[in-house]
């Protein structure tokens, strides 16, 4: 697209589209994506919901309360935080081809996504050799669906980051190499947005509760 | 003027490049904003549950949700970059209405629950039996 392509069409004006103009490759890519993004929003609302309904019956098992350490969750949303702002910068780099830092904020931007999760797995890992397993009682069952399915998120996230940097290492920062890392750029923060909804509804509010 | 047209507006409104499909980037002050914001944002609610500050726990609650929903406005703007002008409006529609779905599938399931709660749960008040 250039601005000539105004002038002539501005020269003579035209009541009807004569044919149909042109779509370039990946133009409708970032709005496709974004309401994926949004339709993944409705799971988490449903999650959320349910968790809303559900994280108050303990069956007389244990409570957010005896479960959950807020040291640990406050180390683990610093570890997503920082992973979203160094995804930034690594689009920071991209805009700049420059490949080399782009490659290595998004290796920092994996291994903060892994730690996340690794410090997601030792506090499941804890809570089920405690006995509080997602068979315990409905708050659990709905704990272990929320978090889980943001857990599954983050993992999904690092296979695409892995796949990306391979993609970029070997071909380079294309056109659809930019499309695709802007993508999953969009993707990560989502993520991130959800995270606060989980310390917030989950994990702060239940030791309120 | 035409569709296309009105689209290069668009565009060149945005961040002054157009050749990814009017999704708008930040810069690496928008990000730093953002993460300082963030960072306070996450900082006071955790400090405040972790420590008590506030005895009374529907205040400290109260905070900390307000905290939550300007936090995520604050990544929306800073780390996914919204504004009205990217594809001209379309992912702010889209954002609008999966919030307005959100909203009501959220207070509804709340609401009803809590009344079926409220009004079907068998009271376990012995006194009360003959």
């Amino acid at each position: 697209m250039s601005v000539a392509t105004i002038s002539t069409q501005d020269s003579e004006p035209v009541f009807h589209v004569i044919d149909e103009h042109a779509h370039p490759e990946g133009a409708s890519t970032m709005l496709g994506f974004w309401i994926y993004l949004m339709s993944d929003c409705l799971i988490f609302a449903m999650l959320f919901a349910t968790y809303g309904v559900l994280g108050g019956n303990y069956a007389a098992g244990p409570a957010p309360k005896d479960l959950f350490d807020l040291k640990l969750v406050a180390l683990n949303t610093t570890m997503l935080l920082l992973s979203s702002i160094t995804y930034g910068f690594a689009m920071l780099t991209m805009e700049k081809s420059k490949i080399g830092q782009t490659q290595l904020w998004l290796a920092i931007t994996g291994l903060f996504g892994l730690a996340f999760l690794g410090i997601e797995l030792t506090e499941f890992a804890h809570m089920i050799h405690e006995g509080a397993t997602p068979q315990r009682s409905a708050f659990l069952s709905s704990f272990f669906t929320l978090v889980g399915t943001h857990g599954l998120h983050v993992t999904f996230g690092l296979v695409w980051l892995v796949t990306l940097m391979v993609q970029t290492a070997r071909f380079g920062l294309t056109e659809a190499n930019r499309r695709r890392l802007m993508c999953l750029s969009m993707f990560w923060h989502f993520l991130d947005v959800v995270w606060i909804g989980v310390f917030t509804f989950v994990y702060l509010l239940g030791m309120l509760r | 003027m035409t569709t296309e047209a009105r689209t290069l507006e668009a565009n060149a409104g945005g961040h002054g490049h157009d050749d990814h499909g009017g999704a708008a980037h930040g810069s690496l002050k928008s990000y730093l904003i953002g993460f300082g914001l963030s960072v306070v944002l996450t900082a006071v609610p955790f400090w405040l549950v972790m420590t008590g500050t506030i005895a009374d726990k529907q205040v400290t609650a109260l905070i900390v949700l307000v905290l939550a929903a300007v936090q995520i406005v604050v990544h929306m703007i800073y780390f996914l970059h919204m504004n009205t002008r990217s594809e001209n409006g379309w992912t702010m529609m889209a954002m609008i209405f999966t919030v307005i779905m959100v909203v009501i599938a959220l207070t509804g399931s709340l609401w009803v629950m809590h009344h079926l709660n409220v009004n079907m749960m068998p009271i376990h008040d012995m006194s009360q039996m003959p």
